[in-house]
């Protein structure tokens, strides 16, 4: 499935690990949470990067402090309706820490991409083979923002003051 | 009233070219309908029963008169010639073409409207009370703090998904006419124990087929945590309320769940984290939103007209008109004005463009410019002077718009039904018109009193009759239409769920229950009772006994 990760399509260097297959030596390797837990020493010490991979239902305490130590966490829409992860995605960035690839897999929907990206997620998984074109149009289809969320962008409230205090 | 700068026309402006290329998609089939769903419900379009509805946002209900002309042009030009006021404070278009919408959105943005999260599983369009910035009751106009929640939560990237829809009430008055207690979020606004002014925070309120008031998660919260307050209990509702069953997603169904004080500290331990953080709005930009809503250069008048007394003498008719729909005003020698959308045997909620046009020319002559809409499906008029009164109401009896039974046993609210949603066990509307015109006689509505009626043609309950003094609900028995009926609901203040009467009356009999349920109550009211009071000192049983007596 395509990858577009900070605008560009990308390639993939992970490895999506199955519960149930064995640990490679070496080489970049997503987990379930429930995997995490149980071998989490070590994952940790394994010397490659780690990358989890939350259910929905999943959220971001349950990660909580090991955020940091992780290199990518993705979190799975299983039908772009289920909105948890949009939180999940907050919470790891502004509370926990988390500055990795933020992975948005599953239903992920063209519509649904400023929303994501607001959130701090800065990869996903589409379908969409005109994937980047998309993911383009989408993001500009707005320039006025109404709350501050994890972007950098700068929310309307803040534009008026600005521009109050500029004149 | 709040007046869009650059920034919301921009806004409004894109979403208006994002869902015009959307529909674009979907007429050439490279959306299919399914994909096209959840875009076209973000902008308030839904597919009914015959046709494509379109729901336009009201924010808080008010109008001016050039937003009101805009409607009734939309009506004449992409309709059929009527538009229909909810009990959101919303209007419904139920014959758009989808071809249409896009440019629909875009004359409501010229008059700086829309159709942003009228539907949809996300925060919906912010209610407050109709008589907000006039009422002799209130602690402070509570379109501010709506407006700064509908900035905040138009488009929120991160609670655009919810488990289901978010509805927000406000009211500034003690007296609520706002029906908070039965919203997911109720906010009133309130004095505190040192006079300060902030907000009472309710949750889990709602109607539908578990319906539940409200409980109060923080007594008092200052103002200037509004909005983390907010975030945080969003956040506990999208992280934990139910998604495994549509009917439970409700925030109620959570705080329920879990009981309000585990709910409260799950929204304390959020806010903790949160308060005081940039999600704040800034106190210069509630400043600069509030002096949108500061009040009207109003005339200094003796607090009674005597041109009003003396034609309330004089005129029998506008004696009646006037006890059934003024209100009193802050401001000496003014009133409020409701005009009854409830015609004897008309569609409650209905207007013509016609109508539209009247009263926003009204509106302009008489009141300042506004006009709101009330969630019991009436409109307005919130600055009207006394010695006006007269002529204001020959002009609207002209126009059909001067029933004098608001608040009384004809001013009934009703859901569309069968008529036109297709969730509907039974037909609303034409109960309501039965009702309406069995209780036509105006003068003895009066002598009925105030009386609420509401109807749902399903357990969705878009009608409120679980708050309805009287409560009609349609249900289906082997594809029949039956009606349940409830007693002793209450929206306001002193908000009380109904009870169910017994078994259920066909579509046939069921006016002929209501009445007698009417004649029940003027048999065993004491003098001054409303239905309500008399129904909370007997109770349930007389009611059930006689009405089910046989006769
Ligand atoms: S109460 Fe039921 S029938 Fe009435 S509008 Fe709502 S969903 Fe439709």
């Amino acid at each position: 499935m395509p990858l577009i990760r900070n605008g560009r399509l990308a390639d993939d260097p992970w490895t999506a690990l199955a519960d149930d297959a064995e640990l490679p030596p070496t080489g970049a390797v997503i987990v379930s949470l429930a995997r995490f837990r149980t071998e989490r020493e070590v994952l940790f010490n394994r010397g490659a990067p780690l990358g989890i991979r939350l259910k929905s239902s999943e959220l971001a305490s349950e990660i909580g402090a090991d955020a940091p130590r992780l290199d990518l966490i993705a979190i799975d829409f299983p039908v772009f309706r289920d909105g948890r992860g949009y939180s999940t995605a907050r919470l790891l960035r502004e509370r926990w820490g988390f500055a990795g690839e933020l992975r948005a897999v599953g239903n992920v929907l063209r519509d649904q991409l400023l929303f994501m990206d607001r959130c701090g997620f800065d990869a996903f998984e589409v379908e969409s083979p005109d994937a980047v074109a998309a993911w383009e149009k989408a993001l500009a289809e707005f320039s006025v923002f109404y709350q501050p969320a994890t972007d950098a962008r700068v929310p309307a409230r803040l534009q008026r003051l600005q521009r109050r205090a500029a004149s | 009233m709040y007046r869009y700068d650059e920034f919301d026309q921009t806004f409004v402006a894109q979403r208006v070219a994002q869902f015009r290329d959307q529909v674009a998609r979907r007429l050439v089939g490279e959306l299919t309908e399914d994909e096209f769903r959840p875009l076209r419900l973000m902008n308030g379009l839904y597919l009914q029963l015959h046709a494509y509805m379109l729901r336009v946002a009201v924010p808080y209900g008010t109008l001016s008169s050039r937003q009101m002309r805009k409607l009734a042009h939309i009506a004449r030009r992409y309709d059929k010639g009527y538009g229909h006021f909810t009990t959101r404070q919303n209007i419904q278009y139920n014959w758009p073409a989808l071809k249409d919408v896009p440019d629909i959105l875009m004359e409501l943005a010229e008059v700086e409207m829309h159709a942003l999260q009228t539907s949809g599983n996300c925060i919906r369009n912010v209610t407050a009370d109709q008589y907000s910035g006039a009422a002799a009751d209130e602690i402070e106009d509570p379109r501010i703090c709506a407006e700064v929640i509908r900035q905040w939560s138009s488009l929120h990237p991160e609670f655009s998904f919810l488990p289901r829809k978010f509805k927000v009430a406000v009211t500034g008055a003690p007296h609520d006419r706002a029906a908070v207690a039965v919203h997911d979020i109720g906010i009133r606004i309130v004095r505190g124990d040192d006079g300060e002014v902030g907000y009472a925070v309710l949750a889990g309120g709602g109607q539908g087929r578990t319906p539940m008031i409200g409980k109060t998660v923080r007594a008092f919260l200052p103002k200037p945590y509004l909005l983390s307050y907010l975030e945080a209990i969003l956040r506990v509702y999208n992280e934990f309320g139910r998604r495994d069953n549509m009917f439970k997603a409700r925030i109620k169904i959570l705080v329920h769940e879990v009981g309000i004080d585990e709910f409260r500290r799950r929204v304390e331990e959020e806010w903790e984290h949160i308060r005081g953080t940039a999600v704040e709005v800034p106190e210069e930009e509630v400043r600069r939103i509030a002096s949108y809503f500061a009040p009207p250069t109003f005339a200094r008048l003796p607090a009674v007209s005597e041109g009003f007394e003396r034609q309330q003498r004089t005129d029998a008719q506008f004696a009646l008109w006037a006890r059934a729909s003024l209100h009193p005003h802050k401001q000496p020698g003014y009133a409020i004005v409701n005009i009854s959308l409830k015609p004897i045997g008309g569609v409650p909620g209905d207007a013509t463009a016609e109508q539209m046009d009247i009263i926003a020319d009204l509106a302009e002559r008489y009141a300042f410019d506004e006009v709101r809409v009330t969630h019991e499906q009436n409109l307005t008029l919130p600055h009207v002077r006394q010695d006006d009164l007269y002529a204001l109401w020959q002009e609207l009896d002209a126009a059909g718009l001067a029933t004098a039974n608001i608040n009384t046993v004809t001013d009934i609210i009703a859901c569309p039904g069968l008529d036109y949603c297709n969730l509907a066990n039974a037909r609303a509307i034409p109960i309501a018109q039965k009702i309406s015109e069995r209780f036509g006689d105006i003068e003895q509505a009066h002598d009925i009193g105030e009386l609420k009626i509401k109807i749902s043609g399903c357990i969705n309950a878009c009608g409120h009759h679980h708050v309805g003094h009287i409560g009609i609900l349609g249900v289906d028995k082997k594809g029949v239409e039956f009606y349940q009926l409830t007693l002793g609901g209450d929206a306001t203040e002193t908000a009380a769920l109904g009870e169910l009467v017994g078994p259920a009356f066909g579509y046939d009999d069921v006016v002929d229950a209501v009445e007698k349920l009417v004649r029940i109550y003027l048999g065993l009211r004491q003098e001054n009772e409303r239905f309500l009071d008399t129904y909370r000192r007997v109770g349930l049983q007389p009611f059930k006994e006689k009405l089910y007596a046989a006769h």
